[in-house]
């Protein structure tokens, strides 16, 4: 029946979203460092995504290793984020100005690095260490979705370590409270820097990932990059903050967080859903769900309110049976 | 200890909200005083106060604190000889980490920070230890959230945070203000049991002039960027409230009858 074959493309599209749910989360958690940790909101990601995917692919078409691609794409990203860092606190730029400026700017570096607005990688010529062909009918040591995963739990196992340092206290804490935090001694300027380089590293790592996968990279592939990993910060907090209090598993919930995303796109895309607006679908769930906790507050004074009301009517209602009887 | 020298701030120079807040303030504190501050609403004691933390630069004059020029060294690398609770106990501690968290950032002010763990686990007995010193059962609750805590309790903790490494110099900015006058008392008088124990030189602003006159062994009055009155000793005990809002109400006056925009309206 037609429904068979329906559920079964389906079924067929899912180990592809998970991968890049999972690619994504990791993008995410770069997303949640800032916007959590160190209470920025980052806009450079947007840019840094395609200079991850950028220089890993460059890198790769001039002969070198796969690793040695990520490592470059993940020091671009730490140098943009050193660029936004700079321009908060050197140049007293607001940080969501600053993450801007950085963003466009990262757009001409970006075509200066590919050359063109789009450079394709060849998963038959290179030795690509992910890709979207290595999801089904490959040994399970080169299954993508296992590698990512793999990737993903390493990365949150070193970020787990990092913020449990002293030198990662002081960022949560110039996060957190920045006049405590000076007031201890953290030059809460250098943690800024540092946590924007850590998240935009991150990022550019996701984006060399991102763009093997694909197998291409293109000048546009981080367009609203911010709003997705926002979606995987909130979901993943919606759905497992109850569960996960431990640091670690709530970098791990943004990663879950994401993978659940690009499932729901996938089916959203499987309804026949058009395409086009599949960006304003995610701005709107995002913008709904930022706008939960304000919401929440407001509604619980109103609820307050009406009980109050009630109360009051019910009492005076009772008062005026009783005069009657 | 302190030696503050003719220092001046001037915020907004230049616009119609300029505001003179010192001018040309000069204070010096010996090792364990412990010195009060009073005065009216914009009399630049909170001002006094940032500017010896280095929240920003002063405009001139220098600041030295047990013998190093700071006048131009940022808020955080002052910090090392700094104690500071503020009046808004959010402000003193981090409210998403824990209570060891915080005390655990306390400890290493004026530290490099490295990649060591954040605490050590032989820090931790140290700081139940502390903790149960302020009665208030935190001791048990030590990983619980800062967030979670009153006001007081806030208040207790940064007061700890503010003394585990041994300041040079205490600053306390009306840090009971905010607290109901139970809690407040109660802050007050950990505040004179840790600054007694540990012989620390403190700079308290009170908007209690009893407290002004009952606690330390100095007190000076501000008023309009300037110390209008210092009084210590004998002198200091045999003070009133009375002497005081005279004091105040003598020194702002002729403030007023000096001034000759004020004589024009």
């Amino acid at each position: 029946m037609n429904l068979i074959g329906e559920l079964s493309s389906l079924a067929n599209s899912l180990p592809g979203a998970a991968a890049q749910g999972l690619i994504w989360g990791i993008m995410a958690i770069g997303v949640y460092i800032t916007y959590r940790i160190m209470d920025i909101a980052d806009l450079t990601v947007d840019g840094t995504l395609c200079t991850g995917g950028a220089i890993c692919i460059m890198w790769m078409l001039s002969g070198h290793s796969v690793w040695m691609s990520l490592f470059f794409a993940l020091l671009a990203g730490m140098a943009a984020g050193l660029v936004t860092g700079l321009l908060h606190t050197f140049m007293g730029i607001p940080a969501i100005l600053s993450g801007i400026l950085t963003q466009l700017g990262l757009y001409s570096v970006n075509l200066k690095i590919m050359g063109k607005a789009n450079q394709a990688i060849n998963v038959d010529k290179f030795d690509l260490l992910i890709s979207l062909r290595y999801i089904k009918n490959v040994p399970f040591f080169k299954n993508t979705i296992l590698l990512v995963a793999v990737i993903t739990v390493v990365l949150i196992v070193i970020l787990y370590w990092f913020f449990g340092t002293e030198l990662g206290c002081s960022l949560r804490a110039t996060g957190c409270n920045g006049k405590m935090a000076r007031a201890q001694g953290i030059n809460t300027d250098l943690c800024r820097i540092l946590g924007l380089m850590i998240s935009n590293g991150l990022v550019a790592f996701s984006g060399a990932l991102l763009a093997q996968y694909q197998g291409f990279a293109d000048v546009n592939m981080g367009r609203g990059a911010i709003v997705i990993g926002l979606a995987a910060v909130i979901i993943g907090e919606a759905v497992f903050g109850k569960v996960f209090h431990n640091f670690g598993f709530r970098l791990l919930g943004v990663a879950l967080g994401s993978i659940i995303y690009y499932l729901v796109l996938q089916v959203v895309i499987w309804r026949k859903f058009d395409t086009d607006l599949l960006k304003l679908l995610s701005a709107l769930v995002v913008a709904i769900f930022l706008a939960v906790p304000a919401w929440k507050s407001r509604y619980a004074l109103w609820v307050s309110w009406l009980k109050k009301d009630f109360c009051e009517y019910w009492k005076t209602s009772k008062v005026k049976q009783g005069g009657e009887g | 200890m302190l030696e503050i020298k003719n220092i001046s701030k001037t915020f907004n120079p230049g616009t119609v909200n300029e505001k003179q807040a010192l001018k040309g303030l000069s204070l010096r504190l010996e090792d364990g005083d412990f010195v009060t501050v009073i005065g009216g609403n914009g009399a630049g004691k909170s001002t006094l106060l940032n500017a010896i933390a280095g929240v920003w630069l002063v405009d001139q004059g220098k600041i030295i604190i047990d013998g190093k020029d700071v006048t131009r060294l940022p808020e955080y690398r002052r910090a090392r000889f700094l104690g500071r609770v503020f009046q808004d106990p959010m402000n003193g501690t981090a409210a998403t980490m824990g209570i060891d968290e915080n005390l655990a950032l306390a400890l290493r002010r004026g530290h490099r920070r490295t990649l060591k763990q954040g605490i050590a686990g032989s820090e931790r007995k140290l700081y139940r230890d502390l903790l149960a010193t302020l009665n208030l059962g935190l001791e048990s609750r030590l990983t619980s959230k800062v967030g979670l805590l009153s006001g007081g309790q806030r208040q207790a903790v940064t007061l700890l945070m503010a003394t585990l490494e041994k300041p040079k110099l205490l600053l306390l900015d009306e840090h009971t203000a905010a607290l109901d006058p139970k809690t407040a008392a109660k802050v007050l008088e950990l505040t004179q049991t840790i600054v007694n124990r540990d012989h620390l030189t403190t700079l308290m602003i009170t908007h209690n002039m009893r407290d002004a006159i009952q606690i330390g062994n100095r007190l000076i009055m501000m008023n309009d960027g300037k110390i209008i009155y210092d009084v210590s000793g004998e002198e200091k005990k045999r003070l009133k409230v009375e002497d005081l809002l005279r004091k105040f109400a003598e020194a702002s006056g002729e403030e007023f009858a000096n001034d000759r925009m004020m004589l024009a309206k």
